[in-house]
This record gives C-alpha cells, sequence and structure tokens, in this order.
C-alpha cells in the first residue's frame, strides 16, 4: 500500500491547493475539511511547514482512541469509524506532528486516508506517494 | 445558495453585527459589485476620506475559496490621494481567510477613539488595544507580532498598515502576510485615519456544495488551463519583471520621471537577471498554483564585525522596479532591493512614491525646490538619499515632505513643475509609456490605474484606431474586468476566466448566468462607478495631462494633442450620458 509523503517542503510555494483538494474530495469547497496543513513557517519568506499524516505503523492515534473507532490501514496509519467516535479528541493530543485535524461543526477528527487525491493538484512536487519501507 | 453575510463594524462605538445580504450578492455577483452597492449604503455621501463617515468595504466573490486563482479581496473607499472613488485589490491569504471566517464582505465605519487593532472570525469581532504595535518603525515586525500573538496560523490574513497609514501619506498602503498589498489610492491612510492598526482574519467555515460533480469537473478544467498555459508559466518563473525587457526595447519604459523611456540599466533590473541572481523563493497566495510572488535575497555584511551577515528578503515585482528602479535611474539592484524594503518598511504604495521621487528629484535639479526642501542630496542612481528620502515621506519633517506625502498633483500646485508631475486623475502614474491607449487608459480609468482597461496592451496590439475606437475599447475592457473583479479572481487569470469558462465555473455553483448577462452586469458597475464618481465630484472636463508625455515618443511616435483630446471628448460624453441616466 502506498502511503502519502513529503517528497520536498521547500518547494512548497504555500498556495495550499493539497487542502483545497482535500476537502473537495470530501464533497466541500474551502480548507475547512483537509486531512492536511500548509501554513508558514514564521514569515512567507522562510518557507513553509507541510503537515501530512506519517501513516504511521504502530500509530499513537489509534492507541489513544478509547472506543476503538480508529483501525489500523494496511501500509500503515489508520482508518476512522465515525459512528463511533465519541469526540474526545485523544488521537488529536497523541498526534506530536498534528497531523490530526478537528472538524468543529461535527467534532470529529479529520484523518489523512492516503487516497493521493492531494498529489494530483500539487504543482511543484511537494507531495508524491511512495511505497513503506 | 449559500448565505451571504456581510460584516457591518463600528469603530467608534466598538459594535458590530452581522446581516445577510443574499438579495444583494445576487444581483451584483459579489466582489466590486458587492463592494460598491455597500460603500453607497453605508458612506456617508460627499464626506472627506479622513471623516468617521468615509467607509471602507472590503469584498470577495461566489468563486472566492472554491476555484485557483479566485484569490483576491476588493476594498472600495474613498481616496485620499484623489478625493474620488477608491479602490484597491489585494491577494495572500485574505481572500480565503475571509470567506473561511463566514462573510462575504465587510463594512468599517467610524473612527476609533485610540488605536486599535481587529481580530475577526466566525465568532465575531474582537477590538484590541493597539497602542503596543502604534508607531513601530517596520510592517514586518507589526506582522511578526500578531503572527505570533494571535490563532489560525496558515488560515488567516494579517492585514496591517506601516507609519505612513499612520502619518497619513496619501499614498501609504496597507500590507497583507506581508508580501502582498492593498497598494494603489491610500487605503493605508484611511486605516490611519480611523485609527486602526491592523485587520486579521481567520476561520474555519466550510462550504457545502450542492452539484459536487460538476464543481469538481470546472475546478478540473480551470486547474489544467491554469497549470499548462504559457502566460501562467511565465508569471510563474520571472514573475511580473519580465516585463522590463520587453517594454524597454519598446522604447516604453518610463525612466529618470519620464525624460527618456528606454533604461540603458534595465538589464540590471530584469526579471532574467533578479531570478539568476537575487530570487530566493517564490510563493503564492492562497489558492493559486500559479505563485508569481517572487521573493529576492539580499545578504549584507555588518560593517562592524567581520562574517556576521544579515539576509533579507525583498518582494519584488515589475511595478517597484520600474517606480524605483528605471524612474530614479538606478542600476544597482541591491540597492533597489533595499530602496524597496524601505518602502515596504513604512507602509507606502510603491509606485506613487517611486513617481513622487522622480518628481521631486527634477524639481530639484530644475531649482523649483531647494536644498533645505529636499534636505538630503537626491539625484538618479543614488539609492542611499533616496532611502533617507522615502522616511522623510513618511516622517515628514518640513513643509516640502508633507507636500509630497500628498502626492505628486498636489506637490506640484505648490512647488512648480506641474508640466513634470506626472499624475493622472491624482493618481501617479504606471509604469508603461506605450502609446495614446496607456495614457487615455490612466486618465479616463475610474482608478486612473493601468489595471481598468488595459491601454498598454491595446497599444501594444492595435493601431490605427480613432480617438474614439479607442475610448471604446478601453472602457469595453473596463466592463468585462468589473465581472472578473466581482467574482473575485486574479487579473492575471483574465485569460483563464474567459465568459464561457466563468459560466461554467458559477452554473456548478448553481448560478444560472449565460454570457450576456456577465457582460451586461460589467456595463451596470460600470456605470455604478461612474456616477459615483460623479456624485463625489470627478469631471472629465478638468482631468490634466502631464505635458511631459508629449514630449518623449512612444512605439507609436510622439503622442498628438489633438487625438487626446478627441478622446478625452468622446469619453466625456460617454460619462455625461451615465451621469444624466444615473440621477
Amino acid at each position: 500500500m502506498k502511503r502519502l509523503a513529503i517528497m520536498d517542503a521547500e518547494r512548497c510555494v504555500g498556495c495550499q491547493l493539497c487542502m483545497f483538494a482535500c476537502s473537495r474530495r470530501l464533497g466541500f469547497a474551502g480548507l475547512d475539511k483537509a486531512a492536511l496543513h500548509v501554513k508558514s513557517i514564521g514569515g512567507f519568506e522562510r518557507g513553509f511547514t507541510v503537515v501530512v499524516c506519517r501513516a504511521c505503523i504502530d500509530a499513537p492515534c489509534l492507541r489513544a482512541c478509547p472506543v476503538d473507532a480508529l483501525r489500523a490501514r494496511a501500509g500503515g496509519g489508520v482508518l476512522l469509524d465515525l459512528s463511533k467516535c465519541i469526540g474526545c479528541r485523544f488521537c488529536e493530543r497523541a498526534c506530536d506532528i498534528g497531523a490530526v485535524f478537528w472538524d468543529d461543526s461535527t467534532n470529529k477528527p479529520v484523518i489523512c486516508v492516503h487516497c493521493g487525491y492531494c498529489v494530483s493538484y500539487c504543482n511543484f512536487r511537494v507531495l508524491g506517494m511512495e511505497m513503506e519501507d | 445558495m449559500n448565505q451571504s453575510n456581510v460584516l457591518y463594524i463600528d469603530l467608534e462605538r466598538k459594535g458590530f453585527y452581522v446581516k445577510n445580504r443574499s438579495e444583494l450578492f445576487n444581483e451584483w455577483l459579489g466582489g466590486v459589485g458587492a463592494a460598491l452597492q455597500l460603500y453607497k449604503e453605508e458612506a456617508v455621501k460627499g464626506v472627506d476620506p479622513f471623516d468617521p463617515g468615509n467607509a471602507i468595504v472590503f469584498a470577495i466573490g461566489p468563486l472566492t475559496a472554491l476555484y485557483p486563482l479566485a484569490s483576491k479581496v476588493v476594498a472600495v473607499f474613498k481616496s485620499p490621494l484623489t478625493g474620488n472613488y477608491g479602490e484597491s485589490h489585494a491577494g495572500g491569504r485574505s481572500a480565503t481567510a475571509i470567506k473561511s471566517a463566514g462573510y462575504e464582505a465587510i463594512v468599517i465605519k467610524g473612527v476609533s477613539d485610540r488605536p486599535i487593532y481587529l481580530v475577526i472570525s466566525e465568532k465575531g469581532v474582537q477590538f484590541r488595544d493597539a497602542a503596543t504595535l502604534w508607531g513601530m518603525g517596520s510592517t514586518y515586525t507589526v506582522g511578526r507580532v500578531l503572527r505570533e500573538a494571535l490563532p489560525g496560523a496558515g488560515v488567516r490574513t494579517i492585514m496591517r498598515i506601516g507609519r505612513a497609514g499612520e502619518k497619513f501619506v496619501r499614498y501609504a498602503c496597507v500590507v497583507t502576510e506581508t508580501y502582498r498589498h492593498f497598494g494603489r489610492m491610500g487605503l493605508g491612510a484611511v486605516f490611519g485615519s480611523k485609527k486602526l492598526k491592523a485587520l486579521i482574519v481567520h476561520g474555519k467555515s466550510g462550504i457545502r456544495l450542492p452539484k459536487i460533480k460538476f464543481y469538481r469537473d470546472a475546478y478540473d478544467e480551470i486547474y489544467e488551463l491554469a497549470v499548462k498555459s504559457d502566460s501562467m508559466k511565465k508569471y510563474h518563473e520571472l514573475g511580473t519583471p519580465m516585463n522590463v525587457l520587453p517594454l524597454n526595447s519598446l522604447g516604453a519604459l518610463p525612466t529618470r520621471n519620464l525624460s527618456e523611456a528606454k533604461f540603458e540599466g534595465a538589464e540590471s533590473i530584469s526579471g532574467e537577471d533578479l531570478a539568476a541572481k537575487k530570487l530566493g523563493r517564490r510563493v503564492a497566495c492562497s489558492h493559486c498554483p500559479v505563485a508569481c510572488i517572487h521573493l529576492a535575497t539580499i545578504r549584507e555584511p555588518y560593517p562592524d564585525e567581520p562574517y556576521f551577515y544579515k539576509t533579507t528578503f525583498v518582494s519584488y515585482d515589475y511595478e517597484p522596479m520600474y517606480s524605483m528602479g528605471s524612474m530614479l535611474g538606478i542600476f544597482d539592484v541591491d540597492g533597489l532591493l533595499k530602496l524597496i524594503d524601505e518602502v515596504e518598511r513604512g507602509g507606502l504604495d510603491a509606485m506613487s512614491t517611486g513617481v513622487a521621487l522622480a518628481w521631486a528629484t527634477e524639481a530639484y535639479k530644475k531649482g523649483f525646490v531647494k536644498s533645505n526642501d529636499v534636505l538630503v542630496d537626491i539625484d538618479w542612481g543614488k539609492v542611499d538619499a533616496y532611502r533617507v528620502a522615502v522616511n522623510f515621506i513618511v516622517n515628514q519633517p518640513n513643509d516640502f515632505y508633507k507636500a509630497l506625502a500628498m502626492g505628486v498633483d498636489y506637490a506640484s500646485k505648490i512647488y512648480g513643475g506641474r508640466e513634470f508631475a506626472l499624475s493622472f486623475g491624482g493618481n501617479e502614474m504606471p509604469g508603461y509609456h506605450t502609446g495614446p491607449a496607456t495614457h487615455i487608459g490612466y486618465l479616463i480609468g475610474s482608478r486612473h490605474s493601468h489595471l481598468d482597461g488595459a491601454g498598454y496592451s491595446i497599444d501594444q496590439k492595435m493601431k490605427d484606431l480613432s480617438p474614439e475606437e479607442l475610448v471604446d475599447k478601453l472602457i469595453e475592457e473596463e466592463c468585462w474586468r468589473q465581472v472578473l473583479s466581482s467574482l473575485v479572481v486574479c487579473y492575471f487569470a483574465r485569460r483563464i476566466y474567459e465568459p464561457s469558462i466563468v459560466k461554467k465555473a458559477l452554473n456548478a455553483l448553481e448560478y444560472e448566468l449565460d454570457e450576456d448577462r456577465l457582460k451586461e452586469l460589467g456595463r451596470r458597475i460600470y456605470e455604478e462607478k461612474q456616477a459615483l464618481k460623479a456624485s463625489q465630484g470627478f469631471k472629465p472636463t478638468e482631468l490634466r495631462i502631464p505635458e511631459r508625455i508629449f514630449e518623449v515618443p512612444t512605439f507609436h511616435g510622439l503622442l498628438d494633442k489633438n487625438y487626446m483630446k478627441a478622446a478625452l471628448e468622446h469619453y466625456s460624453k460617454i460619462f455625461n450620458k451615465i451621469v444624466e441616466k444615473t440621477f
């Protein structure tokens, strides 16, 4: 199974088309539903931090979930069962890189499923798909 | 269709409310179309630009946060520079941030009793004390402080003014995300008059779409056009300074206050040279796959300690390369970048500042102003003197700089040198001496900007137009651009957002508008602008043409006064007809 990966964050221009793509995949426009995030390091001149799920094999977010709403995805990362999620935000806190995002309107996490839709809209080859080692 | 929430803010009472104005946005789309109406509703008629009754309206449009290159916000206000209709556009993260906060427009009225800044989100408005930020030497620092103090990294805009805005320099700008600007016509000074230091907008509102498949299809078509077109590629590679060399070889690059139109140093300030030697990073506005923002690096050693350097990033575009490069006769690219940086720190419009300094230099050299006026020995190419002079414009230590801070039209009324004071309708000249269309465009454009009717482009594509045909062409272009500015899309994407594509993009969002209705709407917005200008006292017959433009040949030859006169007469007739119809 492939996973989403950052090929070179230095190439990022901060256009956020990946974030828009992620929301669009789920039937929304705007940035709200994105399961990845782009922000400046501290002023545009210093470049951008691109936060994407690392597809951990032994995912801390999964281990933190008290209700088994997260299960391991083949090839790393997790899959979320919304019907089980109680919105406790433990998964969000467990992710040190901040790749568990929060949807305030549903009070549930937004977590990357490594579908690669965003990659096709990254014009600068910041994002790519790679095989899990 | 979604709600169209307008956020109304009163700085005097420190209060706000939100109102759904779907009817307004259905009629006028959004952007400039809606902002113009909101301005008319909210501003006191005939008000002084610095009066509490002047309003600032920011508006986005139906394509904002939905399609690539719909990355701009339109601001409408009364301009303290021209004393008439003011409009300015900026990108950065501003458009997406306003949409994500759940608003289509923000209206700001009144004057605060003390310096404040506003933090805007879905939850409303916080009015925060800006005493600490007021008077800070650099707009960079203001941005940095706010960036670290406030939430919303990545999904917010940080608009702020510099000391130029605080000190009412009539061409002070509003800086957003450090490197983008509501540059022209003095919005920064209107902020200053309201004691409004900064405006931060952040939010997370989602947008649900009813016809997601149609939307995705329209999106993909626009995206493909955006990343594959040659014109977009050039904006990405060299950025807007790609125009320096072509314009120079045409003899259209205003040089040393347009005493010439060819600059022998053009190579050194060209997009090609800068990209090769100075380019440090390219960045993009939110939702723009083009990334035309070019940041140069300057590496400067400290004189007092070996191996101790500071590295500064400076945003460069065609406009400052012209206004502070060729117009001031500056070859030294590092020096030019430092000068641009100085202007950025102070929060001035780069174009007006360059043209003001160019006029001041010529006026000084010709004896209209004396050394105790200019205070520093300004002369073509002298970067260090110009850097000092920029700060004099901001701080206004004497009557001369007080006058210069009002714009070249005003300063030349006091000191003379009108014939080489390059302003049109009160706005300093943009960087194109391409022929009759560009200059007539500056005169008759609603904002007195090259971007109104794009005369520079008509000059390069057409010849032998009658004055009437030329004016009609300019107006036709300006009308269509009202549609683009109501959607709101970046003008650089105008060849992508052709009428058929606009229709498709809107239809996927359930706006049933055909091409004819779009064009009709553009015409109506144009007419509304002319009527507003008339109500604010604009008279085409009072337009002043600087003598200088007739002295320097264009590639169409020397400009013909009778031709210009005939063009203005034709425009006057059109203007009067519109005004009669509306009143």
